[in-house]
């Protein structure tokens, strides 16, 4: 027990440690702005004063260590700094953002997950079937298609021809939750095509991986049916490296969410980050860049601790 | 010359139709990118056409973009553009990647320790954030996008080189070398790299495919190939507004980066199932 905490504590300071340096990595980005930050943002026509205003309400006469770890500290707090183009606190534009594209992952991930798991164990079943052949040739195009293609091909089919849904995913506060799903069910499905063929694919390929050992061979010498042998025999033991795949696409359906937003012009994080790099607006590009970068460095922990934990081999050391 | 016909006959025929599929289709791509001025009708920026005709039109086959320009002939000049910059991203990742891979696995030691941790941060943060970061403080232009990626790409490559070169590196051969007194760079060029062929090659595949769809997704989000130049990405995202007037246009560039993407995928996985020597 002791053992494997201690494996646990230390993927965690490992994980931390990452996490300090790709928030000094993010911060540091300003520092390596070419020319000056201040001359960027107010231009050329700026005066002397100006400028001096500017640069002093940033806090950039100070040296750069105190400064990262004043940022730290606020974001801490809950002050996420100051957008320059908004000109607004950037708590007020981030924290709905935040919440729709969390729902958004999470209603994508709540498709995706269970049907991939479904598809995956069926295709290891039934493996070099017309059935197994077919689902992995459509999740090799899917993995390979870029997301909007899968996209746009939702909105022609459903929103534009058949007009089930919206073309675009707009939300209100006082939306209700029905019809909240309604309107994002194109998004999520989009979401849920891109990552679905990989956690498929990864489910199948544990399975199968599994059945060369011998105590599936044992089993099937029984004269077990081929249908217990993967769901009593193998299952249980690929659930640790299935885990870590759907902790894996949970990361990845957080990035990838960036363009179905843009797509569907969803109000969220990845629509204000892309329109804030191209308003080279900083700060909401920092606090956007470590929301993302936080969440999918602590989902690839998670998916880590997960595989360590649901190793019984670590649970009893010799 | 008649026998390398021969042999590559012989190695066509025992492909499967996934990949001859993949195949014909790299093989039209390449053609269309390089003599892209003589196949298109029209020119890349020129205006022939009233705006937005939808796919299918009789003079236009591909229909016009939102100013009246041919799709068709736009396409064919994104084979050339896209595909390009795509393919000299990739290059220049595996140079990248594979030079301090096979330094890391051949010297070891600190090298491969600073280099190691070095990748492993950089892999920490997902590409497309960490481009876009990057992108915000240097500005968007083609040079520093290609620059950006592939540096993110190259830490891929180094992972992949240097676990292969290092079971390579064990090996009794190149003890051998090492005895005899051969240098470094003769080491990886005679002993490792013509080992580690291969599954490099195979890599190299999968990465393009990687770095293409990376590239299509930053123009298609406006940070990436900037119009007026002919890019299938931004082509999608300029032309979605005729999607919602039941017009297929933006479909058909995305159609495109899908077609080449899985194509290389299915040649890929080909090429694996070859050099790896599974024969069922």
């Amino acid at each position: 027990m002791i053992h494997i905490l201690k494996m646990v504590a230390q993927r965690l300071a490992l994980g931390v440690f990452i996490l300090f340096v790709v928030s000094v990595i993010i911060f540091m980005a300003v520092e390596l702005l070419p020319g000056d930050f201040v001359d960027a943002i107010l231009g050329q026509a700026a005066t002397e004063a100006t400028v001096e205003a500017f640069r002093y309400q940033l806090g950039l006469d100070r040296p750069a260590y105190i400064r990262y770890f004043e940022w730290l500290g606020d974001i801490f707090q809950g002050d996420l700094g100051y957008s320059f183009r908004a000109q607004r606190p950037i708590d007020d534009l981030v924290l709905l953002r935040l919440y729709n594209t969390l729902f958004l992952a999470a209603y994508a991930a709540a498709i995706a997950v269970p049907i991939a798991l479904l598809f995956g164990v069926l295709a290891a079943m039934y493996r070099n079937s017309f059935f197994d052949r077919t689902v992995n040739v459509v999740a090799l195009i899917a993995i390979s298609s870029p997301e909007f293609l899968a996209a746009y091909i939702l909105i022609f089919v459903f929103a534009v021809q058949l007009g089930w849904f919206p073309t675009l995913a707009q939300v209100s506060i006082d939306m209700e939750f029905g019809e909240r799903l309604r309107v994002l069910l194109l998004p999520a499905v989009t979401l849920t095509l891109v990552t679905m063929a990989h956690m498929m694919r990864m489910t199948r390929a544990s399975i199968i991986n599994l059945l060369s050992h011998p105590y599936i061979e044992m089993a099937r010498l029984k004269g077990m049916s081929n249908r217990r042998i993967i769901v009593r025999h193998a299952l249980p033991n690929a659930i640790a490296p299935i885990v870590n795949v759907v902790a894996i696409n949970l990361a990845y359906m957080i990035v990838g969410v960036v363009v179905v937003e843009v797509v569907f012009v969803y109000p969220g994080l990845g629509q204000l980050l892309v329109d804030s790099v191209s308003n080279r607006d900083m700060p909401v590009v920092q606090i956007a860049c470590l929301i993302f970068a936080v969440t999918y460095i602590s989902l690839n922990l998670l998916a880590d601790i997960c595989s360590v934990l649901s190793n019984p081999r670590l649970l009893h050391p010799r | 010359m008649h026998a390398l016909l021969d042999n590559t006959w012989k190695v066509l025929r025992t492909a499967p139709p996934t990949a001859l599929f993949g195949l014909l289709v790299i093989i039209t791509i390449l053609l269309a990118g390089l003599f892209a001025p003589w196949l298109a009708p029209y020119g890349e920026t020129q205006v022939v056409g009233p705006p937005s005709l939808p796919v299918g039109d009789d003079e236009f086959f591909f229909g016009t973009d939102e100013i009246g320009r041919d799709m068709f002939s736009r396409i064919i000049y994104g084979a050339r553009n896209t595909v390009g910059i795509a393919f000299l991203t990739t290059a220049l990742a595996f140079s990248l990647g594979a030079v301090l891979g096979l330094l890391a696995a051949v010297k070891g030691r600190w090298v491969d320790q600073v280099l190691g941790r070095l990748v492993d941060i950089l892999m920490a943060i997902p590409p497309l954030i960490f481009a876009l970061l990057i992108l915000t403080i240097t500005g968007t232009s083609i040079m520093n996008m290609v620059l950006v990626i592939a540096v993110l790409d190259s830490t891929r490559v180094f992972r992949i080189t240097r676990a292969s070169a290092m079971n390579i590196g064990v090996m009794e051969f190149v003890e051998a070398a090492r005895l005899r007194g051969e240098g470094l760079w003769w080491i990886i060029r005679h002993e490792i790299l013509p080992n580690i062929t291969a599954p490099l090659a195979a890599e190299f595949g999968l990465r393009f495919c990687f770095v293409f769809l990376f590239i299509s997704a930053l123009s298609f989000l406006g940070l990436g190939i900037q119009p007026p130049t002919a890019d299938w990405g931004s082509m999608v995202r300029q032309s979605s507004n005729l999607l919602a007037f039941g017009q297929l246009n933006p479909l058909v560039p995305a159609l495109c980066i899908a077609l080449l993407t899985v194509s290389v995928n299915f040649v890929v996985d080909w090429f694996l199932y070859r050099t790896s020597g599974l024969k069922d």
